[in-house]
Order: C-alpha cells, then structure tokens, then sequence
C-alpha cells in the first residue's frame, strides 16, 4: 500500500468503518510507515481538539434575550395567523 | 448498551410528542424544543458565518421558520436534522450577504486540494493544550476553521464537532454520502495541516516531507 492509498482511506479508519481486511492492511502500512503513523496521529488530535474545546458557546444572559425574542416573533406569527 | 438505546428512543418519541403538540399550536412545546437545540444551532450558525450578530440572526430566523413550517415537517427525519437543514441555509445566506458574493454554497471550492496532501509530518508534542493557554488555543483553533471553504467546515462541524453521523450530514446539506466523506477527508487533512504550523514539535529538523 502506498501512502497516498492509505491516505484516502484515512477517514473510515478513524471512523472505525472499513472492513476488518482494509483495516488490517492499513495497519500493516502504519506498523512501517512512521510518517504516515504521525498524520493519522496528527489527524485524530486535530479531531478531538475541536471536540474538546467548544469554541461558541452561548452565554446564558444572550440565550435568554434570544429565546424571548425568538418566542416573541412565534406567537406574533400565530396571532397574524389566527386573524388572517 | 440497552439502557442506552431505551434512552435514545425514548428521547426520539419525546421530541415528536413535543414537534406534534407544537405543530397543533402549543407554544410551550415549541419552547421546550428551542431549548434543547439554540446552543447547538447557535455553534453551528457562528461556525459558518464567523460573525456574532450574524449567527443570533440565524438562530431567531432558523427557529421562527421551522415554526411557521412545522404542518410541512412529516417526521420522516428527525426534527433536529430537520432544524439544522434550515439554520445552515439561513446561515449560508448571511455569508453570502455578507461578502456580497452569489456563490456561497456547500459545493464551493469542491476542487480544491489545498492542503490536503500532508506535508508537515512531526508529531506534535508536547500536547497542544500544554503548550498554549485556553484562551489562545482557541484563538487559533478558530483562526484555522476560518480559513477554510465554507463546504468544507461546514462537514467538518456537523461531522466532527456536532458528532452527527455521515448520513444524517448528508440529509442535512442535501449532499451524497460519497460526497460528505470526500470533503470531511480533506476538511480534517487541511485542518491538521495548519494546525501543525503551531502544534508540531520543534525538536527534531523541520518535519517535511514530499510525499511518495
């Protein structure tokens, strides 16, 4: 297996969804291949570091403001509906 | 494993006893459904357009046009992925508003491979979190994001950040499964790639390569 291979199956593999044999060859690959080793690593870290570190989250005082003016806005649409 | 997937389901019948008595005209119902998903859709919606007001709007927007249309949702998918559907449409067009351009769209940028092809190959050590403080890692965490094509970190949100399933993305931004795959290998090769720029270990020569 070359690298550019093993590269596009890098995805599933991190997804646990290939095959029981694609993964084994894959394996097989990385077991040689350091600099594959080091972006499969790479990869997955780049993966949980997003997972990891929530980089929006709401603050409660907006949270209110907004589901008040969100529920605001609905019952102005059902009452326009109602009167329609 | 059972009490877990008795969870789920249970939460699935829930969340469509609330969307039915909302779509008979309980606002309350509704309500409880705002509650559940804004800080998700609120994520999502700042992901896409990088800008503060922009994703409060889209949070107002996408909730008040899944209300107005709730007769049309026939809970053939789940109301979430429903939801998202519309927040991330709503929050492609402030994008587009906002750089004033008419092409912003899931398939922008599908050819490029940029930064797909890794070149940076020296582990990253010591951990990143231990490198920076939290307030810079997500200085830079959000610097890299940005800079990729809006398809692209759109997967990549759903997908990894979201944890939603490849084909409950694909449902979403009305894309084939093939098609989410393609972009989340690239979204996560392009990621890494810059990520490395500050993560990689310095101890070792500069950690290039050609790749064979």
């Amino acid at each position: 297996m070359k690298c550019t291979e093993f590269l596009r199956e890098l995805t599933d593999y991190l997804d646990g969804t290939l095959s029981e044999s694609m993964r084994a060859e894959l394996d097989e690959h990385l077991h040689w291949c350091h600099e594959c080793h080091v972006v499969m690593n790479t990869t997955q870290k780049t993966i949980e570091i997003y997972r990891d570190n929530q980089l929006y989250e709401l603050p409660e005082s907006l949270r209110d403001r907004l589901h008040q003016a969100i529920m605001n806005r609905c019952r102005d649409s059902k009452r326009g509906k109602e009167n329609a | 494993m059972e009490t877990i997937q008795k969870k789920a389901g249970e939460e699935v019948s829930d969340e469509l006893a609330l969307v039915q008595a909302a779509q008979k005209g309980d606002l309350e119902a509704f309500s409880e459904l705002v509650n559940r998903y804004d800080r998700n859709i609120f994520r999502i919606a700042q992901h896409i357009t990088h800008n503060e007001d922009d994703a409060q709007d889209v949070v107002q927007d996408a909730f008040l046009k899944a209300y107005r249309n709730l007769a049309q949702f026939q809970g053939n998918s789940k109301f979430y992925t429903w939801l998202v559907r519309i927040a991330v449409n709503e929050a492609l067009m402030k994008l587009r508003k906002r750089r004033n351009e008419k092409t912003v769209s899931i398939d922008e940028d599908v050819e490029t491979d940029d930064g797909s092809i890794p070149r940076e190959v020296a582990d990253w050590s010591p951990n990143p979190e231990q490198l920076y403080g939290q307030s810079e890692l997500g200085d830079i965490l959000k610097k890299t994001i940005q800079g990729l094509p809006p398809g692209f970190r759109t997967v990549f949100v759903l997908r990894d950040v979201e944890g939603l399933s490849t084909e409950e993305t694909a449902e979403m931004l009305g894309l084939s499964v093939p098609a989410v795959k393609s972009r989340l290998l690239r979204a996560r090769l392009q990621l890494r790639e810059r990520l490395a720029k500050y993560f990689k270990s310095r101890k070792n020569g500069d950690g290039q390569r050609e790749v064979h």
